[in-house]
């Protein structure tokens, strides 16, 4: 794991991915490979497969052809190992536990960033009054924010955050724009979907497009 | 490697990071469990009502003879029990899958069986258990020899765990669909029968004063079975469950 090569290969990357539903294709084939610091935007009209392709990246799907490799070595549920993070419409999160249980529950099945703790990247995405409110109490932009602070708490070198601007006002895009980019400044990287109405952040920021 | 070096998020210091250990993980998820179940507590108060009022009301549909009622007091608070924590098991994974909580148990660093294995405890002890604790007040109403409580109690604590495993498979499997309730009953049934069977074998035995230990032996080490092998289904089955 500490060979060369293994250093130099991008830490995600695709080849000839593609993914079929019924005989029917939802996208591909792609070629990409995002390095650490990197941000790659995937924008598309509804139903042009951005979750989809997530989900195939994360390993929720399997890839029908073409393939995906971490750090050069061939992904697999072994080599994912949890260094990817899923934000995706589901917040993974149960209603009737409140922020802070919650998030102490996915950083014991993740483990946790040195020195963060549910109250610091509550306090970050600005809701730390709320932490101890049950879900079910909070606005769909506030859940949304917990989602977040999730990525804060706990470990994880490539982002996959499916539509994050999604019911989140101006300052909150804001926030999602500061945190992928302080995420990237830290050597990770971060696969970012989006219908194309919010405006990126990053200008330079690599972009796919999906068509329907 | 169970660490690697990772800046925190302002990349002002790099550390190492702190994985989850597996213990740790199954802890988390079994206090999770106990804390949501404690929020729930009158949800799970409904299978133990459930369970005094079919007691209480067997020796009343039968008549007044005691008779009758020492010989199948056995097989019915057997039949009570399983009927009882039936409703539950249905529901194992729904919410957790509804929610995307399933998504981060596929993704995490864990070992998804023992994710499973743990839920199956924590379902049991929270569901199962205090029908169980109850038993010796359904064995008073039923008129059960109190030489039998002690197997069927015994019989009890290896059959209903042996039941959420099965459970926890078909749990898994059936998550996905809508109504999955009347599903789970038919797959469960056939599952179900030589569970009941061998239970009942060892509390008929008991009540005939003749050796029970071998149904039990039987049941124990369908349960050893069940272990190893039902996490594994089921964990095979939840990937299937968030894939579809």
């Amino acid at each position: 794991m500490t060979t060369p090569p293994a250093l130099a290969a991008p830490l995600l990357s695709a080849r000839r991915l593609a993914f079929s539903r019924n005989d029917e294709p939802v996208f591909g084939p792609l070629d990409f490979s995002l390095g650490r610091g990197e941000t790659l935007l995937v924008e598309g009209d509804n139903g042009s497969g951005k979750t989809t392709l997530l989900r195939v990246l994360a390993g929720m799907l399997p890839p029908g052809e073409g393939d995906i490799r971490l750090d050069g070595q061939p992904a697999s549920r072994d080599s994912r190992n949890g260094r990817l993070l899923w934000l995706g419409h589901r917040s993974g999160m149960n209603e009737s536990l409140s922020a802070r249980e919650n998030l102490e529950f996915l950083a014991g099945l993740y483990g946790v960033r040195p020195g963060a703790t549910a109250e610091l990247a509550m306090e970050r995405v600005g809701i730390a009054g709320w932490i101890d409110e049950p879900l079910r109490a909070l606005s769909a932009g506030q859940k949304k924010r917990v989602g977040l602070a999730r990525l804060l708490l706990v470990p994880g070198d490539v982002w996959l955050l499916d539509e994050p601007y999604a019911n989140l006002d101006r300052h909150g895009i804001e926030l999602v724009n500061a945190l992928i980019a302080e995420h990237c400044a830290g050597g990770g990287a971060a696969l970012v979907t989006s219908h194309g109405a919010v405006r990126f952040a990053d200008s330079r920021a690599r972009h796919i497009r999906l068509v329907a | 490697m169970a660490s690697t070096a990772q800046s925190i998020i302002d990349g002002t210091s790099v550390t190492r990071v702190e994985r989850a250990s597996t213990l740790g993980a199954c802890g988390a998820l079994l206090h999770r469990d106990f804390v949501l179940a404690w929020r729930r507590r009158g949800e799970l108060f409904l299978p133990l009502l459930y369970a005094v009022i079919v007691a209480a009301l067997f020796p009343f549909a039968l008549g007044p003879d005691p008779e009758l009622l020492v010989r199948i007091a056995g097989g019915v608070l057997l039949v009570i029990v399983i009927l009882a924590m039936l409703p539950a098991l249905e529901s194992m994974f729904r919410a957790d899958l509804e929610d995307g909580t399933l998504e981060q148990w596929l993704l995490a660093p864990q070992p998804l069986a023992l994710l499973a294995l743990t839920r199956v405890i924590a379902h049991w002890l929270t569901t199962v258990l205090p029908l169980i604790i109850v038993m010796p007040l359904l064995g008073a109403l039923l008129n059960l020899p109190v030489k039998v409580l002690p197997v069927l109690i015994v019989a009890l604590l290896l059959a209903t765990p042996l039941l959420v495993l099965l459970g926890s498979v078909l749990s898994a499997l059936a998550a996905g669909a809508r109504r999955s309730g009347i599903l789970m009953a038919l797959m469960l049934l056939p599952l179900a029968v030589p569970v009941v069977i061998f239970a009942a074998g060892a509390i008929a035995a008991a009540q005939s004063g003749m050796p029970f230990i071998a149904p039990l032996t039987w049941l124990a080490a369908a349960l050893i079975l069940a272990i190893v092998l039902a996490p594994l289904a089921c964990a095979a089955a939840l990937k299937i469950a968030v894939e579809s």
